[in-house]
């Protein structure tokens, strides 16, 4: 979480390290339930930085109140009241949006739990399925994690003027379309948890997979989808996004394995699995039992027991392939796609040797959906390499480089086309 | 993060505002500002005379020319100049959005970032003092 955007100077240096602090731990809290009484983003956005800049000005004088977030919710809630009625008075036109504030009741009991579900309304918001994906991910990066314009703008390599009218955009979007600020009812639920959980996971693959760009920036991707996941998960538990977590956890307790030190790629058997982290895997084989025990079955908790096959094995060989075989099986039925149908030909290659697995491979090109899609082709001739066919091998690698711009792929292919020639 | 925000105006249009029109955008520009310094995101600002008070320099032939009139004829000009802190790009947009002047003596404003120099001054320092010593 960032600091303050406030000037530290004399006048406020007693009490700035307490009031940053508490800006670090009660911020995205206090603007969540702002958002919900004044019914405006960036009139809450504003009337927190009011509230704020009180604290550091009152509190070194009247110390600090017992409950600071509720002392910067209405007090915030007030100033803004306060702001609008005296910019009325100069300019009449701003008197039609003064109608819901003066009617909205006295609201500020702190622990009440409403003010535990303003999050759940801010990230259901900002996941709202009448936005345009990009902006979903954008306002939930924004608005939820507290991350700034430009740091989201750096992290999706796109300059920060671009990122701000889109998040412009999607903000007007949300107020000319009175987009409720609420926790979809249940009927709902389901398929609004599915937006949820998928700019999540988006967030996580532009910090994992692609490393495009600065490697740290996207590091920290990686890591705010993972804190993201955790507060969602503590405001509404469920197992989708139990697995969701888990497969997250996973996948990151590889991270320091799956590149060479200079960045390059290191497929998942060549991996040194002394270097996994076995807390993250600890955790995340604990979620995956828990989101099992559920019964309802998402191809995130799949995916992420997938996962956990893998990261149990202490080698390659010594996976456990047929359950490997057995739950991508079980993900083609929950979620079918020519993705997961290459995997699972992978997989069965893994348990019966690479013509098995070949033959697969073949069937799914043929069907022509994965034939721009890199990976098909690097794993066809990964599988042609083992199997000795050393003239398709080359032919696939080739056509797996022409269609990936990702530099560490590229690079990987010219590797084992060195190798095969 | 700090931004600058330059306000362009018609300066026809403005010439046609009567002295009250003026001095009501005065005062609830300057309640703005003041509700700006309120929360801490107010740190500078500027009214610039009338582009016909401005003079240009420019090199020419090695030797430095002086015009009078602003660096670019044209009809909307820089009237003022504004700087704030906002947490970034998106909050520095909501403020200004919400300044007064615009659409009444501004037609538009421009917010541009500022470059954190401290850095540069600094290592600039440190090279200046090692070439005072050799």
């Amino acid at each position: 979480m960032r600091s303050m955007p406030m000037r530290k100077d004399e006048s406020t240096q007693p009490i700035y390290e307490q009031v940053d602090a508490i800006y670090r731990s009660e911020s995205r809290r206090v603007f969540a339930t702002l958002i919900r009484l004044l019914g405006d983003f960036d009139l809450a956005e504003e009337a927190m930085q009011t509230a704020f800049a009180a604290a550091l000005e009152q509190w070194p004088r009247e110390g600090v109140p017992a409950n600071p977030r509720a002392w910067l919710v209405s007090t915030a809630r007030f100033k803004a009241i306060d702001a609008l009625r005296r910019r009325a008075r100069l300019n009449s036109s701003i008197m039609e949006s003064m109608g819901p504030l003066e009617a909205s009741p006295n609201p500020i009991e702190a622990d009440q739990p409403e003010i535990e579900d303003d999050r759940l309304r801010l990230i259901f918001t900002c996941c709202h399925p009448a936005l345009p994906p990009d902006a979903q991910v954008a306002l939930t990066l924004r608005e939820v994690c507290g991350l700034t314009t430009e740091e989201i703008a750096r992290a999706f390599l796109t300059s920060a003027p671009t990122m701000a009218q889109r998040i412009v955009r999607a903000k007007a979007k949300i107020r000319d379309a009175c987009i409720p600020y609420e926790v979809p009812a249940r009927a709902e639920l389901p398929n609004r948890l599915d937006v949820v959980l998928r700019v999540v996971y988006l967030v996580f693959n532009e910090g994992y997979t692609t490393s495009l760009g600065p490697t740290l920036m996207r590091h920290d991707l990686s890591s705010e989808a993972i804190r993201l996941a955790r507060l969602f998960l503590e405001l509404l538990p469920d197992p989708e996004a139990e697995g969701l977590l888990a497969l997250m956890l996973l996948h990151e307790s590889r991270r320091s394995a799956r590149t060479t030190p200079d960045g390059e790629m290191i497929l998942l058997e060549d991996q040194d699995r002394s270097l996994w982290n076995r807390e993250l895997i600890a955790e995340g084989i604990r979620l995956v039992r828990r989101a099992f025990a559920s019964r309802r079955l998402g191809p995130y908790t799949v995916q992420a027991a997938i996962s956990a096959l893998h990261a149990e094995a202490p080698s390659s060989a010594a996976t456990d392939w047929s359950e490997i075989v057995g739950l991508y099986d079980l993900l083609l039925r929950i979620e079918p796609s020519p993705v997961v149908e290459l995997n699972l030909a992978v997989a069965i290659a893994m348990r019966d040797g690479p013509r098995a697995g070949l033959s697969q491979i073949e069937g799914l090109l043929a069907k022509g959906e994965l034939e721009n899609y890199p990976l098909a082709h690097s794993a066809k001739g990964e599988l042609c390499r083992r199997a000795g066919q050393m003239d398709k091998a080359k032919a696939s690698f080739e056509k797996a480089l022409a269609l990936t711009s990702q530099e560490q792929q590229r690079r990987f292919l010219q590797r084992r086309l060195a190798e095969i020639k | 993060m700090k931004y600058m925000c330059f306000g362009y105006k018609d300066e026809k249009k403005w010439e046609q505002m009567s002295e009250s029109e003026k001095n009501r955008l005065f005062d609830v520009c300057f309640a703005y500002d003041d509700e700006l310094r309120a929360n801490g995101h107010f740190l500078s600002g500027e009214a610039l005379e009338d582009a016909s008070a401005a003079v240009t320099l420019r090199i020419k032939n090695g030797k430095v020319s002086v015009t009078d009139g602003p660096f670019v004829e044209t009809k909307e000009q820089l009237g003022g100049i504004g700087v704030i802190e906002a947490k970034d790009l998106n909050e520095a947009i909501a403020l200004w959005s919400k300044h007064p002047a615009l659409g009444a003596s501004a037609t538009g404003f421009e917010i541009r970032p500022i470059v954190d120099m401290t850095a540069m001054m600094d290592a600039s320092k440190q090279r200046r003092k090692a070439a005072g010593k050799s």
